[in-house]
């Protein structure tokens, strides 16, 4: 059993098991601010609670997130400690940063949020819901940024250890490692703010179609009606924007990762040879024969996403050895898996946008089931996502850079492939824990995915049975309640009418 | 300010954070290890875990904090012990998952099975965690066998010697006292009534295995008052901690139960700076060899990462401070159970 192997896997299963939680909170932390924000204006009881009912289904993604998120800080530590070593000095302050900015505003005003209904006032209770949103928002800022350094690293130089005030060299070898230079150039690393972007809309995705998902099951089975339908015509504008913005911001991170790291851009679309490239929708990838099989491509595409002209060349995986290659099979798929995925998002909202504006989407049964399981794909999505961008990373752990002529080439050494300079980056294989052994992270891996598969089922049996439970029905709450009005209105002393407009709306 | 105060003041702000986390989450986790004791019918039950409901979560961001801030300020530190104590270390994840999601997912069911189940998790997860909090402690205390590059070369068996285990039952039974404490606190009646009996006996416990291990210590773990000769005030801890454990039965004989609860969190307290004295200037301490020991100033990061983090530091304690304050408030008082309740 090989250590580095195990690690990784370990490592892989644990972060997508983690990233199955972040997304749905942030997204629905979003929903749920919106929803109380229009209680708080209206005095319309059906927001608030619908805002209940979420908050309630956020509480228990929340646990898990947290639950699955104390491995991810400590395994830094037990299986990559060599990693460790080398990054500590730039990017534990993110991690850092992270628990100071962001997980104690959010635990903190968490309990505001889910037990504090009775205790706060209105306002007080919006505003601990927008922190929490807020802190769940942030708490993906300094991870991600991380993340990024590791991608595109700047901000930092890399230097001789010192201990006792000599350099420290062990075995021979000079031991390195990263320090900072620069705070701010390393939190804006190159692809940074463009994965900041792109992570957020698609965790809004995650959490708007986890609404429409829950909502049309309601629709179908004809239960909470009025609740369901202002909950998915909400989710629906957010939906369709975000996966509008998903492909723009996609696009930008694409042409990013070209420049940056090539190799990974020639591995997502399976470029073998440098030449002008074109975009393949479907294919598989042959690693011995160098080219793609059962390849169904539009001529030219992908020289036209990436220079915005049909024939131009782009740079192919022969341009590196092929210990530097990431692995293409797995990249190339989970790459190809989200872009279809994020295409049929956008042909999905705008028909359900389109029949909402023309006034029948609700009629459409067939539409609605289609929503219930709909939820799947953001889901899917976000983990094929990072799949592609963390395999299509191999075999760095920190990716050193590449560099490119004036005339837009890359620079290679005498056999015409890319010469990384080795002490610039760091390959996962020298990243391990060298005191673990291989049968010690077996045993956590089993053991992981034992917890994680029991937790999963028990998440989806107490989710399943809240979202039978359903909101509170609205008669066993005043219709209206009036809120405290506010300083302006209360001094102008007008009498408010609008106010007292009640539950059921006015038709939609 | 140089290189070497910086390294100094990170390893204060450790021990600070340390201290917040074995304070905070400390009655926390004595609350889980009392939990199948004390708590009798599921009322009862509910009432224990929604006392610390509303802020378990942030306790334990003091150690998730803690574990960040190692890794940014003592990089070395962060990958040697983590590392060094692989197993250990996933045995405390696991019986922090165990107690995070009991308490979620506890209540959500009706049927005594699915209750008890967690009930019985929630417990252990507690009760594990606290146990390996202590060994870990013992363990920095006699040292680990590394190599020159600071990589633990022992095997499991040699972190289970008889001091560790030692240390982690006292810990054991000082939490559960420091749990039950808190408890008081946040009961009334029959139950607040039955929790008396548990104070006595935890306390009685922990007493017993606090001078067993301070005897222990003395005579066998010389490392541990070396420090003193250089700073002979540190025996003020000494006396603040003694102070403190023989002023808890004293609080609850006159019926001064907050008193008691802050002689408890005063106890932990000067355990935990009686630890980092006894480290300086050690962060792990090789048992084989001491020039393979991990330093504060072996292991720090550089200059500009600890005065970054210092900002960062400065920025954001007045922040955790704030809304720390404001939960405990919001939620003082006896518990009350609502729709809202786990
Ligand atoms: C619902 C989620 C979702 C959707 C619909 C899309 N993506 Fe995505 N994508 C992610 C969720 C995601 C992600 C999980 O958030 C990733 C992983 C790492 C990252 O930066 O974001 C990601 C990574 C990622 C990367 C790799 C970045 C890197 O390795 O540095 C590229 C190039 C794209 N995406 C491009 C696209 C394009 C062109 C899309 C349009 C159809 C698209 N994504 C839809
Ligand atoms: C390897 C990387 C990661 C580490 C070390 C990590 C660490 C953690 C920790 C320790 C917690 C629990 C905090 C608490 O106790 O309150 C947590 C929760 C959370 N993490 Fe992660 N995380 C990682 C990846 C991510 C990513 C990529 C995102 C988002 C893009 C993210 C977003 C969140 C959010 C929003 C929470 C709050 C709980 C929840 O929403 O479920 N994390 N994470
Ligand atoms: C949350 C979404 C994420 C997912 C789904 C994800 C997925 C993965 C996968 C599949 C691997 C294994 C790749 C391989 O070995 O071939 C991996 C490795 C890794 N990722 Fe991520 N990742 C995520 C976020 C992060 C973040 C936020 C960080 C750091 C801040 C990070 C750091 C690493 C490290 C250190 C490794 C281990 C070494 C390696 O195999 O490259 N990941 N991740």
């Amino acid at each position: 059993m090989d250590l580095v192997f195990v690690s990784r896997l370990q490592f892989a299963l644990t972060i997508a098991f983690h990233y199955i939680f972040p997304p749905l909170t942030i997204g629905i932390s979003v929903v749920m601010v919106y929803l109380e924000v229009q209680h708080l204006r209206t005095g319309d009881m059906l927001f608030k609670t619908a805002a209940k009912f979420w908050t309630r289904i956020f509480a228990l993604n929340f646990a898990l997130g947290v639950a699955t998120g104390i491995v991810m800080e400590f395994q830094f530590g037990t299986n990559w400690a060599g990693y460790s070593r080398f990054v500590g000095d730039v990017f534990g302050s993110a991690l850092a940063a992270e628990g100071i900015f962001a997980f104690f505003l959010e635990s903190g005003f968490l309990a505001l949020l889910v037990f504090g209904w009775d205790r706060v006032s209105a306002r007080m209770h919006v505003f601990a819901t927008s922190m929490v949103c807020l802190g769940s928002i942030f708490s993906s800022i300094w991870i991600v940024v991380a993340n990024s350094w590791q991608q595109t690293p700047a901000g930092h130089h890399i230097v001789q250890m010192v201990r006792d005030g000599q350099p420290l060299s062990i075995d021979g070898e000079p031991v390195l490692r990263a320090e900072i230079v620069d705070f701010w150039a390393l939190v804006f690393n190159p692809s940074a703010v463009h994965r900041l972007i792109h992570v957020w809309i698609g965790a809004f995705l995650c959490g708007s179609f986890f609404v429409m998902s829950i909502s049309a099951w309601y629709l179908l089975k004809r239960q909470h009606e009025q609740f369901a339908k202002k909950s998915f015509s909400g989710a629906l504008i957010f939906a369709t924007l975000a996966s509008l913005a998903a492909v723009v911001s996609g696009h930008f991170q694409a042409n990013n990762v070209y420049q940056y790291q090539p190799a990974k851009l020639a591995a997502f679309e399976g470029h073998y040879e440098t030449g002008p490239g074109d975009m393949s929708l479907f294919g598989i990838p042959d690693n011995d024969a160098g080219r793609i099989r059962f390849n169904i491509a539009i001529p030219g595409g992908l020289s036209f996403l990436v220079h915005e002209s049909f024939d131009e060349p782009v740079a192919g995986l022969d341009r590196f050895r092929r210990e530097d290659r990431p692995p293409v099979v797995i990249t190339f798929a989970s790459y190809h898996i989200m872009i279809g995925l994020g295409m049929a998002f956008v042909g999905l909202t705008l028909l359900a946008s389109f029949l909402h504006w023309r006034g029948n989407l609700y009629q459409q049964r067939w539409l609605m089931w289609l929503f219930v399981f709909a939820v799947f794909g953001p889901l899917v999505a976000n983990q094929v996502g990072w799949v592609s961008a963390e395999v299509g990373r191999q075999p760095w752990i920190v990716h050193p850079p590449v560099e490119w002529t004036d005339n837009g080439d890359l620079v290679v050494g005498p056999e015409g492939v890319v010469v990384y300079d080795e002490n610039l980056g760091l390959r996962t294989s020298n990243a391990v824990s060298p005191s673990v052994s291989a049968s010690q992270v077996l045993a956590s891996l089993i053991g992981f995915s034992a917890i994680y598969l029991f937790l999963l089922v028990a998440w989806l049996f107490v989710l399943d049975r809240k979202i039978r439970h359903g909101p509170e029905p609205l008669d066993r709450a005043p219709e209206v309640e009036v809120i405290d009005k506010g300083l302006l209105r209360a001094v102008t002393g007008r009498v408010d009418h609008d106010i007292t407009s009640s539950y059921p709306p006015a038709e939609e | 300010m140089d290189w070497a105060t910086l390294a100094v003041v990170w390893f204060l702000l450790e021990g600070a954070l340390l201290m917040g986390y074995a304070i905070l989450d400390g009655f926390d986790l004595g609350v889980g290890i009392l939990h199948p004791f004390v708590p009798r019918t599921d009322q009862e039950r509910r009432i224990a875990i929604n006392a610390i409901g509303p802020v378990w979560d942030g306790n334990e961001v003091w150690l998730v904090t803690f574990g960040g801030a190692l890794f940014a300020a003592f990089p070395e530190a962060y990958a040697t012990v983590f590392s060094g104590f692989y197993t250990a270390f996933m045995l405390l994840l696991a019986a922090l998952i165990a107690r995070a999601v009991s308490m979620e997912f506890r209540s959500k069911v009706e049927g005594r099975g699915w209750r008890r189940f967690w009930d019985w998790l929630f417990f252990g997860g507690s009760a594990v965690a606290t146990l390996l909090f202590g060994v870990a402690v013992g363990n920095a205390m006699i040292g680990i066998p590394l190599d020159v590059a600071g990589n633990f070369t022992g095997t499991l068996f040699d972190q289970l010697k008889p001091y560790p285990v030692l240390v982690g039952l006292m810990t054991v039974a000082l939490f559960a006292m420091h749990g039950g404490l808190y408890l008081y606190l946040k009961t009334e009646g029959d139950f607040q009534e039955r929790l008396r009996d548990w104070l006595w006996r935890s306390w009685g416990i922990f007493l017993v295995f606090y001078m067993l291990t301070t005897m222990y210590t003395l005579a066998l773990v010389p490392r541990a008052t070396s420090n003193f000769e250089r700073w002979p005030w540190a025996a003020l801890f000494v006396v603040a901690g003694v102070l403190a454990v023989a002023n808890i039965p004293r609080c609850l004989h006159w019926g001064q139960p907050f008193q008691a609860f802050a002689s408890s969190g005063t106890v932990i307290a000067t355990l935990v700076m009686l630890f980092g004295l006894a480290l300086y200037p050690n962060l792990v301490t090789a048992s084989n060899d001491p020039a393979n020991s991990v330093t504060i100033f072996s292991a720090a990061s550089s200059p500009k990462t600890l005065t970054i983090m210092l900002i960062i530091a400065l920025i954001g304690m007045p922040f955790v401070l704030a809304y720390t304050s404001i939960i405990y408030w919001v939620f003082r008082g006896k518990v009350q159970l609502d729709e809202h309740s786990y």
